[in-house]
C-alpha cells in the first residue's frame, strides 16, 4: 500500500478516523518503504520497525475505543538528538556510541502521548553542528531531490538533514527536529519541506541533546503548513524541568492556518538585500511579496540594522556555550572511554576519539572565547551584539506583523561542494540566524524551484509567542505556490 | 594569524582534547580565520547595551525543593563505560 505514505498527517488522521485503514496498515507501509530507501538515503540511522508495529497496535485499540490522542497512529521519525527511552540516541556522535537514554525526552514524550508512532531515530550533523548532515558519524543524509539532467547526490541541509530528507521522501508523515541556526528551516528549505522553529521557550528542551542553550529550539518538519500546525501543538508545552520553558497556554495553531493575512502588515528587511543574492532567490521572494499582497496583506520595507553581525556573534555565543555543554563527554558516566596513563589523559583521548572535527573546531573556539581574559572581548561582547539584533526586531514589529525574508541563499548543495571550508558553510545560516539570536519564531514554507529545479523555501519571523500570524501567512504562501512536484523515486530498490 | 601553535595546544588542553602536530597546523589556520572573521563585531558601539541574558522576559520559577527522580542508582549507572559496586571507576587519581 505505497499510497498511504502520500497522504498528510490530517488525511491520515481522517483516514484512520473513518477506518479506511488502520495504523498498522498505515505503519507497515512507512516500514517497506524505509527498508527500501534507507541504503541510499541513510536518513535513519535507527529504524526501529518492532516498536513502531507495537504502538500501532496500541493506537489501533484506542482507535476502535473512541480514545484516539490528537496524533494517533501517525508514523513519525525522531532527530537523534532527543532522548528516548531505552531507544539508542547518539546525537549522531561517536562520543555516545550505545548510549541507551532511562528517559524521555518532554517533546517526545508529548508525542506518545498523544498516539504518535515512532518509526526510528533520524541522522542529523554531529551534535547538530552542521549545515548539510555531512558531519554525522553515521554518514551524509541524502536528499531524495537532484539537480535536472544530475545524478550528483545533494545535501538535504542540516543539522536535520534525516529529518527533511525523511519527510520529503515519504519515510514518515513528519519529524521533530532542532534549529540552534537554522537547522530545521535550512534543510526544509532545500528539500521542499516545512519546517517550524518555535519560539525560544515554546518547547521543552528537557531530554534534547544540548548544544547552545540560550539559542536550541525543537520544532516540527512537515509536508504541508497544516501538518506542521498539528505536529506544533502537540510538542510544545510548559515544563518544569526546562526553567526557560513558558507557562503560557498552547493555541489550537490548525485553526489559525485559514484565518488569511488581510489586515496584516508584513514587513521586508533591505538588509537581507545582501551583496551577490542570486538573481533566482531575489525574484522567489518578490513572488512572496505579490502573493502576501493578493492576499490583502500590506507590505513595508523595514530595516534591521545590526542584520550582518549575527552571524559572526553566533559564531560566539553558539560554540561557547557547546564547549561548555559538551565537557560532560568525559567517558566517566555514559558513551565512548579509551584508556589512557592517566585521568586526563582517558580523558583527552576520549574525546579526541569520540568528536568528529567539525565538534572539535567549535569546542575549541568556544574554549578560547570563555578562556582567562577574553570573555570581555568575546562572549560579553556577542551577547551585547545580541541586545542591539533584539531590538532591531523589537523596532520592526511595532510597525509590522511579521517578516518575509528568503530561508538560504541558495538551493541544495552538492555533497564535498561545501565541506571544505567552514566558514562558506557557516553562510548557509545568514538568513536564519538572527531569529535564534533573538528568540523569535520563524517558519520556512516551500515556495517554488530553483532553476536547477530543486526546493526553494520563504522564511516568515513573527513576534515572540506568534507563531500563529506565521501559520496564517505560510498558508497564504502555500497556496499561491501550489503543490511542488515531487522528487522521483530513484533511491527505492526493489522489494 | 589570531592564534598561533602555543595557544592551540593551549586550548587544547583546556578542553580536554588531545590533538596530534598535524591537526594542530591545521587548527591554528582554521581557528584563526575563524576569529579573524568574527573580530568584524569590534566595528559595533556596544558601549552603553547591556548584554542579552534572557530571550524573554519571564520571572524564573522557584520549584519546591523536594526529590522528584531520586532513587535511580542503576538508571544513572546504566550507561557508564565502567562500573564496580554502585560506584563510576575512574583511572587511578590519587597515587
Amino acid at each position: 500500500m505505497a499510497e498511504l505514505t502520500e497522504l498528510s498527517i490530517a488525511e491520515a488522521r481522517q483516514g484512520l478516523h473513518d477506518k479506511a485503514f488502520s495504523s498498522h496498515e498505515l505503519t507497515q507501509a512507512h516500514i517497506e518503504a524505509i527498508e527500501a530507501a534507507n541504503e541510499a538515503l541513510n536518513v535513519y540511522v535507527l529504524p526501529t520497525p518492532e516498536r513502531a508495529l507495537e504502538m500501532a497496535e496500541e493506537s489501533d485499540a484506542r482507535l476502535k475505543t473512541g480514545e484516539a490522542g490528537a496524533l494517533e497512529g501517525i508514523p513519525l521519525g525522531i532527530k537523534d538528538l532527543f532522548c528516548t527511552r531505552d531507544v539508542r540516541t547518539t546525537a549522531c556522535s561517536h562520543i555516545l556510541e550505545g548510549f541507551t537514554p532511562t528517559y524521555e525526552s518532554t517533546v517526545t514524550a508529548n508525542l506518545w502521548a498523544q498516539g504518535a508512532v515512532m518509526l526510528g531515530k533520524l541522522n542529523n550533523d554531529e551534535f547538530a553542528m552542521g549545515s548539510s548532515n555531512e558531519t554525522s558519524y553515521y554518514g551524509p543524509a541524502i536528499n531524495p531531490w537532484r539537480r535536472e539532467g544530475s545524478n550528483a547526490k545533494l545535501v538535504p541541509g542540516g543539522s536535520s538533514g534525516g529529518s527533511s530528507a525523511a519527510v520529503a521522501a515519504r519515510l514518515c508523515m513528519g519529524a521533530t527536529a532542532t534549529d540552534t541556526g537554522g537547522s530545521i528551516r535550512q534543510p526544509a528549505a532545500i528539500t521542499g519541506t516545512v519546517g517550524v522553529k518555535p519560539t525560544y521557550g515554546r518547547c521543552s528542551r528537557w531530554g534534547i541533546v544540548a548544544f547552545a542553550s540560550s539559542l536550541d529550539q525543537a520544532g516540527p518538519i512537515a509536508r504541508t503548513v497544516r501538518d506542521a500546525a498539528i505536529l506544533l501543538r502537540v510538542m510544545a508545552s510548559h515544563d518544569p524541568q526546562d526553567t526557560t520553558s513558558a507557562d503560557l497556554p498552547v493555541p489550537d495553531y490548525e485553526a489559525a492556518i485559514d484565518l488569511g493575512v488581510k489586515g496584516l502588515t508584513i514587513g521586508i528587511p533591505k538588509e537581507y538585500r545582501v551583496p551577490g543574492m542570486a538573481p533566482e532567490i531575489e525574484a522567489l521572494w518578490q513572488k512572496g511579496v505579490e502573493w502576501l499582497k493578493a492576499a490583502g496583506a500590506k507590505i513595508k520595507e523595514v530595516s534591521l540594522p545590526y542584520t550582518k553581525y549575527a552571524l559572526p556573534s553566533y559564531y560566539i555565543v553558539a560554540p561557547a556555550e557547546a564547549s561548555s555543554n559538551l565537557a560532560r563527554y568525559d567517558g566517566v558516566r555514559y558513551g565512548l572511554r579509551e584508556k589512557g596513563a592517566d585521568v586526563t589523559a582517558m580523558y583527552e583521548n576520549t574525546r579526541a576519539a569520540g568528536f568528529g572535527p567539525e565538534v572539535k573546531r567549535r569546542v575549541l573556539i568556544g574554549t578560547y572565547v570563555l578562556s582567562a581574559g577574553y570573555y570581555d572581548a568575546y562572549y560579553l561582547k556577542a551577547q551585547k551584539v545580541r541586545t542591539l539584533i533584539k531590538r532591531d526586531f523589537d523596532a520592526a514589529f511595532e510597525t509590522v506583523d511579521a517578516i518575509l525574508t528568503p530561508t538560504t541563499p541558495a538551493p541544495a548543495f552538492a555533497l564535498g561542494e561545501k565541506s571544505g571550508d567552514p566558514l562558506e558553510m557557516y553562510l548557509n545560516d545568514i538568513f536564519t540566524v538572527t531569529v535564534n539570536m533573538a528568540g523569535l519564531p520563524g517558519m520556512s514554507v516551500p515556495a517554488g524551484l530553483s532553476s536547477e529545479g530543486t526546493p526553494l523555501g520563504l522564511q516568515l519571523i513573527g513576534k515572540a509567542f506568534d507563531e500563529e500570524t506565521l501559520f496564517r501567512a505560510a498558508r497564504v504562501i502555500e497556496e499561491a505556490a501550489g503543490p511542488l512536484a515531487k522528487p522521483d523515486d530513484w533511491w527505492s530498490k526493489a522489494a | 594569524m589570531s592564534v598561533d601553535r602555543a595557544t592551540v595546544r593551549r586550548i587544547a588542553r583546556l578542553a580536554r582534547l588531545a590533538i596530534s602536530e598535524q591537526e594542530e597546523g591545521t587548527l591554528e589556520k582554521e581557528l584563526s580565520n575563524i576569529l579573524d572573521w568574527v573580530a568584524q563585531l569590534d566595528e559595533v558601539d556596544t558601549s552603553n547595551v547591556e548584554p542579552m541574558t534572557r530571550v524573554e522576559d519571564m520571572k524564573i520559577k522557584m520549584r519546591r525543593d523536594e526529590v522528584t527522580a531520586g532513587f535511580c542508582a542503576a538508571d544513572i549507572l546504566k550507561n557508564a563505560p565502567q562500573v564496580d559496586d554502585g560506584y563510576f571507576v575512574v583511572p587511578k587519581v590519587v597515587e
